[in-house]
């Protein structure tokens, strides 16, 4: 350390005595190394700083990873296979082998084939409408929450309207009426009633945000009110408009399976949904064909965790605080090592 | 006023805010002494640390700030080492603070009363209910403030009284020290003075200390007993109030004094300081006021220089000009 020459008359002989120099920090590559805080990538500097965040990310690179394989297998898998989904391609539950990757089903169908095809349709109802549900939330919210009055009235009426019905008695009572409920109507009736809590969080949230100087100082500046909804209020709830969307599609994608697997969809649609009602028909589970009922079980559980690890990431990059305390266990590590309190908040 | 005897001795410390790909070192190894009876001020100018000292004084450094290194020793006892139940007592009763915003920690639905008695029944019970409702009018009394108005609800006071009854609050308990980061900023400048004067005279008849931080070195320069002026998150200068005003050695606590108006004399041009602070991610060798230092050697390009004293000015001072 450095020598202070101190000779004053506020006399302080003991400015760094042997306990003061012991308890020196770190250097600060030496902490980051401690901490496990590793330098940016220089690639990643030359990413708009959103995006730099989102990429180094491991939660959500995760989650991207497993969501692009899952789509980019719907989408050439089909290609890598000669046979026809709808068609006999094998004797009935035939074991995975070279021939049938992921073997067949009671009905000699190849489940490779299936699982890809399936995919596509599975995949595109349940982003459809999960998207569609958080546009129609984030449309009916912003506009309940910022023109308040009788405009907020008659939507949160609606809103409540959706939210006390209950989600899978009327998706029944609806897919029971048209004659068949294809996976589009499915999609379309799960877009429709599932806007509900979305709306709600997102007008709770532009109710507080209405009320800030900054929302008050555009009106006062004459901005137009769609520019003051989208570009001043909008942005600062991107995350909530992500975890609606994301939360929306991984319903989405179970509400549709779960029509379909009790029978209500149409038993035709090749879907993830379907495959699983055809197990279940089948009694593959009882004849020990696990290779009919796994392949779509895991493919919804595999987008269901990738889409809440996205959702975690963007959480994540949008507080701060909770990136932090990603650490928190290494930061208490580093202190009680040093004779500190852990204590930290 | 102010004996040789220290009441705080901060020793060393190092505060570092972890991000995601770096650390930054916002304070960087500082040493300093807070004496009994002592108003002691730190001053510079923004994102220079000042906070972030108080902050760590107090234990409330949060996430992602980390005390990375260093003590803070009250009587010899290590503050960073203290556990849960010494931490409550530190708290408030040793030491308690008063932050630009401390007007809003009050809560709107409960007569002010109730929340100066809260802090005084949590930490000393035995002083009971009318104990302490009595501390509570002694204190309102201290400040400025009608006792009869003790029942109102803040939204009842205006700006500066709620400033002045948490100062209330943080003297409710007779701490050995006060930090007070930036107190008065948010208030206009006559009751600024007001709320200063009081704190000067009930410091001199309660004999605690304060550390006090602010913009307004003015302000600072009147009230404070011994200052200490920061840069990019050292100390570069620790000197008497007067001779920061008079004769300052640090080029930068010189560039600082020269930024703000003489009340008196003739108008002159201020100068400010060009150029910014350093980015703490990414510090130049040497002295980290030497790109923006007017003089600037060679010397201060590379090595960095360390706080010194000086006795013919009785003042501190980190700089090779000096030498």
């Amino acid at each position: 350390m450095t020598e202070i020459t101190q000779t004053s008359a506020y006399s302080l002989t003991d400015r760094l005595d042997a306990a003061a120099i012991a308890s020196a920090a770190p250097s600060q590559a030496q902490l980051m190394k401690e901490l496990r805080v590793k330098a940016r990538p220089g690639w990643v500097s030359r990413l708009p700083s959103g995006l730099g965040a989102f990429v180094t990310n491991p939660k959500g690179m995760t989650g991207v990873i497993i969501l692009l394989a899952l789509i980019l297998f719907s989408i050439f898998g089909p290609m890598l296979s000669d046979y026809n989904p709808n068609r006999r391609a094998g004797g009935p539950h035939v074991m995975p082998s070279q021939e049938h990757v992921l073997g067949t089903t009671r009905m000699g169908k190849d489940v490779f084939t299936q699982l890809a095809y399936g995919g596509r349709v599975s995949l595109s109802v349940g982003f459809g409408a999960g998207l569609s549900a958080a546009l129609i939330g984030l449309a009916i919210g912003i506009s309940a929450g910022y023109f308040g009055g009788r405009v907020d009235e008659i939507l949160t009426f609606f809103v409540n309207v959706v939210l006390v019905l209950p989600g899978l008695p009327l998706i029944i009572v609806i897919a029971t009426m048209v004659e068949t409920a294809s996976p589009w109507v499915i999609g379309v009736v799960l877009a429709a009633t599932g806007w509900g809590w979305s709306a709600r969080t997102i007008r709770t949230q532009t109710l507080s945000l209405r009320t800030r100087e900054f929302v008050l100082s555009a009106e006062l500046m004459g901005e137009k009110k769609w520019r003051i909804i989208l570009v001043e209020i909008f942005p600062n709830m991107l995350s909530f408009f992500m975890s609606g969307l994301v939360l929306g599609t991984i319903a989405a994608i179970l509400a549709e399976a779960a029509l379909e697997f009790i029978g209500l969809g149409d038993p035709n649609a090749i879907t993830w949904g379907t495959m699983l009602f055809w197990a279940q028909n089948n009694l593959a589970l009882q004849s020990n064909a696990w290779w009919e009922i796994w392949p779509p079980c895991i493919a919804i559980m595999l987008t269901g965790a990738a889409l809440v690890m996205v959702n975690f990431s963007v959480d994540e990059i949008t507080n701060p605080q909770l990136r932090a305390s990603r650490k928190i266990g290494l930061i208490r590590k580093f202190l009680s090592s040093r004779g500190r309190s852990a204590d930290v908040f | 006023m102010s004996s040789d005897r220290a009441l705080i001795e901060v020793r060393n410390l190092t505060v570092d805010y972890v991000g995601d790909h770096s650390v930054a070192r916002a304070v960087n190894g500082i040493d300093f002494d807070i004496r009994e009876g002592e108003a002691f001020g730190l001053a510079g100018e923004s994102g220079c640390g000042k906070s972030t000292v108080a902050f760590a004084l107090a234990r409330l450094t949060r996430l992602p700030g980390l005390v990375s290194g260093g003590q803070v020793r009250l009587n010899g006892d290590d503050v960073l080492k203290f556990d849960k139940a010494r931490l409550k007592v530190y708290r408030w009763n040793e030491v308690s603070f008063v932050f630009q915003s401390a007007m809003n920690a009050l809560n709107p639905v409960i007569p002010v009363s109730e929340q100066i008695m809260d802090v005084i029944e949590t930490h000393e019970p035995a002083l009971g209910k009318d104990g302490a409702r009595k501390r509570a009018v002694d204190l309102f009394e201290l400040v400025g403030i009608p006792p009869s108005r003790l029942d109102d609800f803040p939204h009842q006071f205006s700006g500066g009284m709620r400033q002045r009854i948490c100062i209330a609050i943080a003297l409710a308990l007779q701490p050995k020290l006060i930090i007070m980061d930036e107190p008065t900023t948010a208030l206009d400048v006559v009751v600024q003075r007001d709320i200063i004067e009081q704190i000067v005279d009930l410091k001199n008849r309660l004999g605690f200390s304060v550390l006090f931080i602010t913009h307004d070195l003015g302000l600072m320069i009147e009230f404070c007993d011994r200052i200490g002026v920061m840069y990019s998150g050292e100390l570069v200068e620790v000197a008497p109030a007067e001779s920061i005003l008079t004769t300052p050695q640090h080029p930068y606590t010189r560039a600082l004094g020269n930024s703000f108006p003489p009340l008196t004399g003739p108008r002159q041009r201020l100068e400010g300081i060009a150029g910014t602070p350093p980015d703490l991610r990414d510090l130049p060798a040497g002295c980290r006021f030497a790109p923006r230092c007017p003089h600037a050697m060679e010397k201060c390009r590379i090595d960095a220089p360390q706080l010194r004293f000086y006795p013919e000015h009785m003042s501190q001072a980190a700089c090779h000009l000096l030498n």
